[in-house]
């Protein structure tokens, strides 16, 4: 029978059919494990007297409550000290892998799995962490759980699941310089709104899905959850082969042909059903912000804030009333004069050397606004690494920014990372919940090319909006930044 | 877990959209690493506000809370079904939840029930005219009784079975430890492996670097 991706994925992971309304039992191949969720998961296994099942598919990082300065001293905050030392506790009791602040490897766990090739094709991924949907930019079904879920994994190396729906979101076309694969999936979650993927798993596919680099593809994977999907998928193809090969827990050799030939099976079937579709055109794009305070409420930046009485739900109206006091913004006002204060550029979304290299290159040579102040977070130790490798550090410091260590940052605020009550930032994150950056604190959600405009201008900013079409500082084409 | 059959108790009208997981508890609440004693977070950012719902005496006992659509949205931090549990929620009634959250509370014995939004409505009515009005959620019947108003409401069997008999996942699945031992027997060989580790450039790994020993980065202590 013909199938979609998802459901290939699903049926091959069945370890036994639910019956009777019993969700299917569904084997998971590697799961990610981080410092917040998963202190009350190890205790419950430890009550229980139950061991980790399997270690071996198991990955333990610290991201979430990692400062991103002074990481050889003590963490200065006690619980958050106590938290990551009960994680290395736990893995070393357990025996499980751990990547601990200083390792190359640490960062935040959307970033380490892809980038040691654990994550592949074909796999179930879970991590008690949302974003776990980012995964699916390779063809994995990977989504977020909760605690307890964290707990039934590790003793069981399976999870009762019940069954999805599934959606096909469909982006033809090309994007037009200055879009970005952020300013699809926030054009997308603007579409069918934050409740619009509750229940589905949705695949994202298309000429312009195509065109992305895997970079380009977790961002828009890793955002299907603001849309209310647990997970969103996207077919593997030679630029995931491409990416993967060579990593170190690639398969090698003969494994590997076996695991393309496979891999390649890893589509959906021509005359497979979704049970809904959606489609945007590429080309209509223009770069996208959030106005509000959830990542639905987002429009193109040459747009308004808007008028609540002209919103015709009173559920909606009433939503954007309260969101538009919140952020402190005027009904009416053009996006492009919000003025930010913090423009932070980092997180499992938009975190990655390719991010940096955007940002990089509409920075380079030039100075932030005198009154913004500027963070730069990578997403792992390895891609600062590699940053630095590629001086892009420099960069960034000679324009004013400050350039951190690995981790989850400002995106949530755990961390001392924050932004203080009334404050307001351009954030390459992925939510603009209230309070998410730090209690009070207002998020737009951007690209990192809208943020490095915005840090260069002070005001909400396209690529668009700068001087004399700003030639990309190294001679190379402005073409170049639509694939970022 | 507990059985859950019925519940009665002070109904809490929460007329917001889109209360999502950062709302129900901010993010510098999880870095506790308990269970429990999470009621204080609960709603942090709101309750410092006189007028919210929950600074109100008729409502501050509540165990019912009635909230607007797309409830539980965002993180899938299982604390927030915690701090619900813990200030003393036994009920959350919605006409949508996300999935992880609902799927967190199912795990936890709070019940995620889905009303429709009308009935939502008549219900805040209800609650507002007169605070302090008990309503009682029946899962047997899968209704929820306000004053004179009977609704019906949603939850999936599989959830409501194991609600009713107070049933733990976890010993559920090792009832089919076989199973899974036989389908991990049938697993291609050249699935990733996270032991033995590997790494680029090859680094050694050896146990977390104790909290406070220096440690310079991509070098190994």
């Amino acid at each position: 029978m013909a199938g979609t991706l998802a459901e290939k994925v699903w049926d091959a992971h069945v370890v036994r059919r639910g019956t009777d309304g019993a969700p299917d039992l569904l084997y998971i191949d590697l799961h990610l494990v981080h410092e917040v969720t998963s202190p009350q998961a190890f205790e419950g296994l430890r009550l229980a007297g139950r061991p980790v099942r399997r270690p071996d598919l198991t990955l333990a990082t610290e991201d979430h409550n990692t400062p991103t300065l002074d990481i050889d001293r003590p963490i200065a905050d006690e619980t958050s000290r106590t938290q990551i030392q009960t994680l290395r506790n736990n893995a070393a009791e357990f025996g499980v892998r751990i990547h601990s602040l200083g390792d190359a490897d640490q960062g935040i766990v959307h970033q380490v799995g892809p980038q040691l090739g654990l994550t592949q094709p074909g796999l179930t991924v879970v991590c008690g962490d949302s974003h776990t949907s980012t995964h699916g930019a390779f063809g994995a079904l990977a989504f977020g759980i909760g605690t307890s879920e964290v707990e039934h994994v590790l003793a069981t190396q399976t999870l009762p699941l019940a069954p999805f729906k599934t959606m096909a979101i469909t982006v033809d076309g090309e994007l037009p310089v200055g879009a970005t694969s952020k300013d699809i999936i926030l054009a997308i979650i603007a579409k069918i709104g934050t409740g619009g993927g509750q229940g589905y798993v949705l695949e994202y596919r298309g000429e312009a899905i195509r065109a992305l680099s895997m970079e380009a593809r977790m961002t828009i994977c890793n955002m299907s959850i603001e849309a209310g999907a647990r997970a969103g998928m996207i077919a593997p193809d030679e630029t995931t082969f491409e990416y993967l090969q060579g990593r170190p827990h690639a398969p090698e050799g003969a494994d590997w042909d076996a695991a393309v030939e496979y891999w390649r099976t890893l589509r959906t079937d021509d005359d497979a059903q979704f049970d809904v579709e959606v489609v945007l055109r590429a080309q209509d794009l223009e770069p996208f912000v959030t106005w509000g305070t959830n990542p639905g409420q987002g429009l193109p930046l040459s747009g308004s804030v808007p008028v609540p009485e002209q919103i015709a739900d009173a559920n909606e109206r009433v939503a954007a009333e309260r969101a538009i006091e919140y952020m402190g913004l005027t009904p009416g006002q053009p996006l492009r004069e919000i003025k930010v204060d913090t423009v932070f550029i980092g997180s499992c979304t938009n975190g990655r050397i390719e991010d940096l290299r955007s940002v990089a290159k509409v920075v380079r040579g030039k100075h932030k606004a005198d009154d913004v102040r500027v963070l730069v977070v990578p997403a792992s130790a390895r891609v600062r690494l590699q940053a630095e490798a590629e001086g892009l550090d420099k960069i960034f410091l000679d324009f004013g920014a400050e350039w951190r260590n690995a981790g989850c940052s400002m995106c949530l605020g755990m961390n001392p990372d924050q932004l203080a009550p009334g404050e307001r930032s351009a954030s390459t994150s992925n939510r603009n919940f209230e309070g998410r950056q730090g209690k009070g604190g207002r998020t737009h959600l951007v690209s990192p090319l809208v943020a490095a405009a915005t840090a260069i201008r002070g005001t909400l900013s396209s690529f668009a909006d700068l001087d004399a079409g700003v030639p990309a500082p190294d001679g190379s084409p402005l073409t170049d930044l639509q694939t970022v | 877990m507990e059985k859950f059959n019925q519940h009665t108790g002070v109904g809490v009208p929460l007329r917001r959209s889109n209360v999502d997981t950062d709302q129900i508890i901010p993010a510098v609440y999880l870095k506790r690493v308990t269970r429990t004693g999470f009621e204080d977070a609960l709603f942090a950012a709101w309750r410092g506000d006189p007028a919210f719902v929950l600074n109100q005496e008729a409502y501050s006992s509540g165990s019912v809370l009635v909230a607007g659509p797309d409830f539980g949205t965002g993180s899938s931090r299982e604390h927030a079904v915690w701090a619900l549990k813990d200030y003393g929620f036994k009920v959350v009634i919605s006409n949508r939840f996300a999935d992880i959250f609902r799927g967190n509370s199912g795990k936890q014995g709070l019940l995620a029930a889905q009303a429709a939004q009308e009935d939502i409505e008549l219900i805040w009515k209800i609650l507002e005219t007169r605070p302090g009005t008990e309503v009682t959620v029946d899962l047997a019947s899968k209704t929820i009784t306000c004053d004179d108003v009977v609704v019906p409401f949603q939850v999936d069997d599989y959830t409501r079975w194991r609600l009713m008999e107070g049933l733990d996942d976890i010993g559920l699945t090792l009832e089919h430890a076989d199973e899974i031992s036989e389908f991990e027997a049938r697993r291609e060989s050249w699935r990733p492996a996270t032991l033995p580790a590997k790494h680029l450039p090859s680094v050694e790994i050896v146990a977390a670097r104790p909290a406070g020993v220096p440690v310079e980065i991509g070098r190994r202590p």
